[in-house]
């Protein structure tokens, strides 16, 4: 066991300001497009705040990238494709990684990259726009992310496999995945878990934003995989189950570890901050507004909201 | 013709090939041994991963490893490299361009083992994938040297390959050369093109051709992907009566399908006919067996040949050089399936 570093109250106070800006960036993007990934921003918006200040170690930039047009997609007759790590600072073997594991998370992404200082201020403005870069799931030119994950479930494996890399090159940096809950449905995150556990692989460390809603509706309507922490403990892993949007358990889970790869399982409040949302009819993956009356409720929302 | 048999090529073949290559990593899904790899994980055992039946899985940690730097070489059987774990192969290995090796057993009817361990529509689905390279190999040479070819290629790349008991017919200093065909004879009345083991039936009927006067243009194809090969092209244009390409596959997607582009593209405008399986699964028997019943012998190469010179060339079963038989539970066939 071994805490990494020490949060102030001055950290906390700093994570929850970065996690009301994620929410308000991202209601303000849907109120103004009509629609928005809109309930991942309150569930994630502690989580991905926390890993981006204090639990992952990124290289600092010095100052926000401008997000890249898009090029080309990877050949060998395209070299210079561009990735979306550059985001994420230089590589080295003794900093962190961070992959993001559900594309579908891309608002919400690049909102955590602009307000830690990563992306800048107007890049929400290209947000699906033709020719950019953020995309409306990103791909692995998309600032923020590393690997092409809209087909869900894939980042875990491909970290691993970074992760066996840099053991093989005796390298002490952590391999972060972060996930999401539905990510529990498909097989292959059990091949993973087992895999990277069988090949110790104990630098791994996974956060969930376990918020219990998908496409179709709540995931115990839909495909339920409780008990979540039981299951994942039987593959050999640490586990620890906290509230996911509480900074402070955040940062303790994040920061303890034993020698085996570690999920941490943040439970989430899919309405938190935006608590309209929970008059909305089972259907959080990707909030359209109905008639014009709801944008107006959801628009005399934001223009309240500090 | 009576080849030189090799049994199990690649198991040496492989560890003297990486012994300096420290980049070289083998990944394996539970068929170590019956995919020639046993002694390259008990020789290196720090470049030898295993994960289980966990496909999906092993084509993810591959993608992860290559864009570290390592080179890894999956080996497994080729149905479970293209149909499970697709989606995995297309995005964490082939969209972003990385430099896995993907080496395939069991490609086509090789196996007794039966359709869900066939591979007959492999170059059908990878052909279409952007990025991809496709290799075939048609005899122990070719085993031996596609290693060569496949680590210089900066991308994915997907072997058809051969294990166990496997004719030399290529002499062993003529390797495999990249989207480089071989010209086994040339000749201006029919042109046959023909990869992986359906070359070794070819050339059964093709002495008995031109004994009855048949003028053979013949071309071996280990490169599927790309094909682009110059050789081909003015094949496909010196034929006088069409072509007949011959594939241990389906008849769609694959090789006679990549001819059949090509004529096309270049407006060469000759008769085509495909040998292989006609869009249908096959069943657990042996080569010989199914290369009958599946009409991909050295017999329909002939009756293909007779087709497009509308001509009955009387060339009797005696005249068909003989037909190599591979024992089922031979010694140098891997111990499982």
């Amino acid at each position: 066991m071994s805490i990494t570093k020490a949060s102030t109250q001055t950290d906390i106070d700093q994570i929850a300001s970065m996690a009301h800006g994620i929410r308000h960036r991202v209601l303000e993007h849907t109120v103004k497009n009509n629609g928005g990934y809109l309930s991942q921003a309150c569930s994630a918006a502690e989580i991905l705040s926390c890993l981006y200040t204090k639990l992952v170690n990124l290289a600092p930039l010095a100052s926000p990238l401008e997000p890249r047009d898009f090029v080309n997609v990877p050949s060998k007759n395209f070299t210079e494709y561009i990735t979306g790590a550059e985001f994420h600072g230089e590589k080295g073997p003794a900093l962190d990684r961070l992959f993001i594991s559900p594309a579908h998370y891309a608002l919400v992404i690049y909102a955590a990259l602009i307000e830690t200082g990563r992306l800048t201020e107007k890049s929400l403005e290209k947000f699906n726009k033709d020719g950019t870069t953020v995309e409306m799931i990103g791909a692995e030119h998309s600032p923020g992310f590393e690997t092409t994950t809209g087909s869900l479930s894939q980042a875990l494996s491909q970290a691993g496999g970074v992760a066996l890399a840099r053991k093989l090159r005796g390298e002490s940096g952590k391999t972060w995945i972060f996930m999401s809950d539905g990510e529990f449905q498909e097989g292959q995150t059990w091949e993973a878990l087992a895999a990277i556990s069988f090949h110790n692989l104990s630098n791994v460390r996974v956060i969930v934003d376990v918020n219990r809603n998908q496409v179709d509706g709540p995931m115990e309507k839909v495909m339920s995989i409780e008990p979540l922490t039981e299951r994942i403990k039987s593959f050999g892993w640490d586990v620890e189950k906290i509230d996911g949007n509480d900074i402070n358990q955040i940062l303790a889970a994040g920061s303890t570890f034993q020698d085996k790869p570690k999920v941490i399982l943040g439970y989430t409040d899919p309405a938190k901050g935006i608590e309209i949302l929970k008059d909305r009819p089972d259907a959080l993956h990707y909030v359209r507004f109905a008639n014009p009356f709801e944008k107006i409720k959801y628009n005399n929302f934001l223009k309240a909201w500090k | 013709m009576a080849y030189e048999i090799v049994k199990r090529p690649h198991v040496e073949n492989f560890v003297r090939w990486s012994k300096f290559k420290p980049e070289v990593v083998v990944l394996s899904a539970d068929l170590t041994s019956s995919c020639e790899v046993g002694k390259f994980r008990d020789t290196f055992p720090e470049r030898f991963f295993s994960f289980g039946l966990g496909e999906q899985n092993m084509l993810g940690f591959a993608g992860g490893l290559a864009r570290e730097g390592f080179e890894p070489w999956i080996h497994t059987f080729a149905v479970f490299i293209y149909r499970r774990p697709l989606d995995q192969l297309e995005m964490s290995v082939a969209y972003p361009n990385l430099r896995v090796r993907m080496v395939g057993f069991l490609p086509g009817i090789t196996t007794p083992g039966g359709v869900t361990h066939q591979a007959i529509d492999d170059v059908n689905v990878l052909r279409g994938i952007p990025n991809m390279t496709i290799l075939e190999t048609g005899d122990a040479t070719e085993v031996e040297s596609v290693l060569d070819v496949a680590h210089e290629v900066d991308g994915p790349v997907y072997i058809r390959m051969l294990r166990g008991e496997i004719s030399r017919i290529f002499p062993k200093n003529e390797v495999m050369e990249f989207n480089t065909a071989r010209i086994l004879s040339t000749g201006t009345d029919v042109t046959v093109l023909s990869s992986g083991i359906s070359t070794e039936e070819a050339l059964r009927a093709i002495p008995a051709l031109q004994e009855h006067g048949v003028s053979v243009q013949h071309l071996h194809i280990s490169t599927l992907k790309p094909f682009t090969d110059p050789r081909v092209i003015e094949s496909l244009k010196s034929s006088k009566y069409g072509v007949i390409t011959m594939e241990n596959h389906s008849v769609i997607g694959g090789l006679g399908s990549a001819v059949a582009d090509l004529i096309a593209e270049h407006g060469i405008g000759k008769k085509l006919i495909k040998i292989g399986l006609k869009d249908t699964y096959a069943h657990g028997a042996s080569q010989k067996y199914l290369l009958h019943k599946y009409g991909m012998s050295a017999r329909n190469l002939i009756e293909a040949t007779e087709k497009l010179m509308d001509k009955n060339l009387k060339i009797s079963e005696e005249e068909l050089s003989q037909t190599r038989v591979i024992d089922v539970h031979s010694t140098a066939k891997a111990e499982a399936l």
